[in-house]
């Protein structure tokens, strides 16, 4: 909505009007790493990172989330009663998330919340609550293929302000209301400064080598794709460990369960993954997924091509690259795709 | 090294055009530095796409017995010192039969912790990684620098006990020396000293960081249990959550399961997105079984495991 200019000697106190007023979280140095934390210091937040280990898919959906609890007893009047857990309350506040992650986040809104019978109260509350400002990617990692995904090094899709770096100060580009408040009594960028951040924006789309071709896994017919030769050849090496869902932001496949413990009881939503035998297995005995090759095939189909055919077109990727960091057995989703569009 | 993976490639092209195998698994050259992956060889062709190198880190003898179904013809395997030792072990407990799987065993002359690597480039983004000799050259945005591999090898490389293989139907390359192995002890060593309270303060401290997704469980050769206690769900023994119990349950009981077993590949290490030290936990395990039964698993295929069988004379301390 407006872009501003931050310098970088006043970051400091900006940086601790912000953690006044907000939670705020940003990707700090752990082990070598960047790694999202609570920011207690302001001047450990990090400028400079490809990007973060694991995503922060986890301050929207939680690996183990407690959705309600209850009394674990037969009788009685408050025996079995199902009593939700408080919502978010405090406002949050996600520092430097590069912008594939906040563009994830918005695919996820496309999933969780729909209609108002799929209107996912425990998402749409850390959404709502949640601030998300951005810094534009000047460094993309050789696995990086955002500009393939409908996303880019500075997407601003599902951000509220997205900051660019220009060496001496930061470009504040507000594009929410809540974006326009962190920003109130900065100064109007002037236009060799927009100019500077359009220039640094163009650079880094331009390092992104990694290209995925999508026409033709879009226009094709889902079971031409289903029934291609080449996932028996992805299914080879693939464990069907989970790291490739879990380290995805956009994954976001749960498992409902009432835990148990004497006379305390919670209902618990955790992660799941469609590359489990569990996920799918039938009270019946039958699991239509029953096969390493189903399973694969699931990930890939349903990012790729069941998304994209439910939710207009959008992608249930944003080519952030940790998938193809951290699989164990190299399998390549930029390969798998490029084989879907061949 | 060039020598070596010329001569996998020319007796997996023998094997393949002979007919003597449908398939041979080795590695291929990966897409991210550092990481040679899993490849499956059909065709004399495909064949020119294996490779050999410091980064071949996936324990192979695990797709021995995940292959898919309807595939059980004979298949040759490039198997270091470790894998040779899963092959025996999944011998042994009746999971593939010597005459179906054709070892082209390869002495292994340790391989690179991509991870330690990465460690001495805190924050920045390695690009390309090769192979100089006993150096890696390690290139990335600004910086190039030569590591020595044997500052990055893998902990279980140091501490290895074979690294010739042990069952061979062709041999690629030299065998080292047969007094080449490592003491497994130093890893179990930390365990022995600390109280029991202080055990398991170490033990919730090495696996703090769990995400829970299995990789360390589905690159062991050795869990090939058809349905996985954490995923059974009638009854369900172990939560699916983050809840500390599940996770130190989860953990505790593979690493058990592991006893007796375990040839310390290291693949649950490699595989771990989350760099934990899954090794801690089956190393101690390991030194126990050495120390109880005199039994190191996988060196021979004609020992009988320890705990697959009862005999009167066994130490009964654990009971007491």
């Amino acid at each position: 909505m407006a872009e501003k200019i931050l310098a970088k000697d006043k970051l400091g106190g900006f940086l601790e009007g912000l953690t006044s007023k907000y939670e705020v979280y940003a990707p700090q140095e752990s082990e070598g790493k960047a790694q999202w934390a609570r920011l207690e210091d302001t001047d450990k937040a990090l400028w400079e990172f490809s990007n973060t280990h694991m995503s922060p898919k986890e301050f929207f959906f939680p690996q183990s989330e407690t959705m309600m609890r209850f009394k674990n007893v037969q009788d009685g009047e408050e025996g079995m009663v199902m009593h939700s857990e408080p919502g978010l309350g405090d406002k949050r506040l996600l520092l430097n998330i590069r912008p594939c992650d906040a563009k994830a986040f918005q695919v996820l809104d496309l999933i969780f919340v729909q209609d108002e019978m799929t209107n996912d109260f425990y998402w749409r509350d850390k959404r709502e609550n949640t601030t998300l400002v951005g810094l534009g990617c000047s460094d993309p990692c050789p696995t990086c293929f955002c500009t393939s995904m409908n996303c880019g090094p500075h997407s601003t899709t599902g951000l509220d302000a997205l900051l660019v770096d220009l060496g001496d100060k930061l470009l504040v580009k507000t594009l929410t209301e809540k974006g326009e408040a962190l920003a109130e009594g900065l100064a109007d960028a002037s236009a060799e400064e927009i100019a500077a951040a359009e220039a640094q924006q163009k650079a880094s789309e331009e390092q992104i080598e990694s290209q995925v071709g999508m026409d033709q896994v879009l226009s094709r017919e889902v079971m031409e794709l289903y029934e291609a030769g080449h996932w028996s050849r992805v299914q080879e090496s693939c464990l069907n460990c989970g790291t490739c869902t879990y380290c995805c932001p956009t994954c976001h496949c749960f498992d409902i369960q009432d835990e148990t413990s004497g006379e305390t009881g919670r209902r618990v939503r955790n992660w799941d993954s469609c590359m489990s035998w569990l996920f799918t297995m039938h009270g019946t005995g039958h699991n239509p997924r029953g096969t390493k090759l189903d399973r694969v095939r699931q990930r890939f189909m349903h990012k790729f091509k069941y998304i994209p055919a439910k939710r207009g077109g959008e992608v249930g990727c944003v080519g952030c690259g940790r998938c193809v960091q951290l699989c164990p057995v190299n399998i390549d989703v930029r390969r798998v795709v490029n084989d879907m569009n061949a | 090294m060039e020598a070596l993976v010329t001569k996998i490639r020319e007796a997996a092209k023998k094997l393949l055009s002979d007919g003597t195998v449908d398939c041979v698994i080795g590695y291929a050259q990966g897409t991210v530095p550092m990481r040679d992956y899993p490849y499956f060889a059909y065709t004399p062709e495909e064949a020119d796409n294996l490779t050999w190198s410091p980064f071949c880190t996936n324990n192979l003898a695990n797709f021995l017995i995940r292959r898919p179904a309807g595939e059980k013809g004979k298949v040759a395997i490039v198997a270091q010192g470790c894998v040779s030792r899963s092959i025996v072990g999944l011998i042994k407990e009746n999971q593939i039969a010597r005459d179906q799987v054709y070892i082209l065993g390869v002495p292994s002359p340790g391989m690179v912790d991509r991870r330690k690597v990465e460690a001495l480039f805190p924050m920045k983004t390695i690009t390309e990684v090769t192979v100089d000799g006993e150096d890696l050259i390690v290139k990335g945005k600004g910086f190039e620098e030569r590591v020595d591999q044997k500052k990055v090898r893998r902990d279980n490389c140091y501490t290895c006990v074979q690294r010739n293989p042990v069952i061979v139907d062709e041999l690629m390359g030299e065998e080292g020396p047969s007094d080449w192995g490592g003491n497994i002890d130093a890893v179990a060593a930390p365990w022995e000293k600390l109280e029991p309270l202080e055990r398991w303060a170490a033990f919730e401290d090495t696996i703090k960081d769990c995400i829970r997704c299995y990789a360390c469980r589905d690159a062991c050769p050795l869990c090939y249990c058809h349905v996985c206690f954490v995923d059974e769900s009638q009854p369900q023994w172990c939560g699916k959550g983050q809840d500390e119990a599940d996770v130190a349950t989860f953990h505790l009981l593979r690493a058990f399961h592991c006893a007796g077993r375990c040839t310390d590949c290291g693949a649950c290490e490699s595989a771990c997105p989350m760099g934990i030290k899954v090794r801690r936990f089956t190393s101690k395990i390991e030194k126990d079984v050495r120390e109880l039964y005199g039994y190191t698993p996988g060196l021979d295929l004609e020992s009988t495991p320890p705990l697959s069988v009862y005999r009167p004379n066994d130490p009964q301390e654990f009971i007491k």
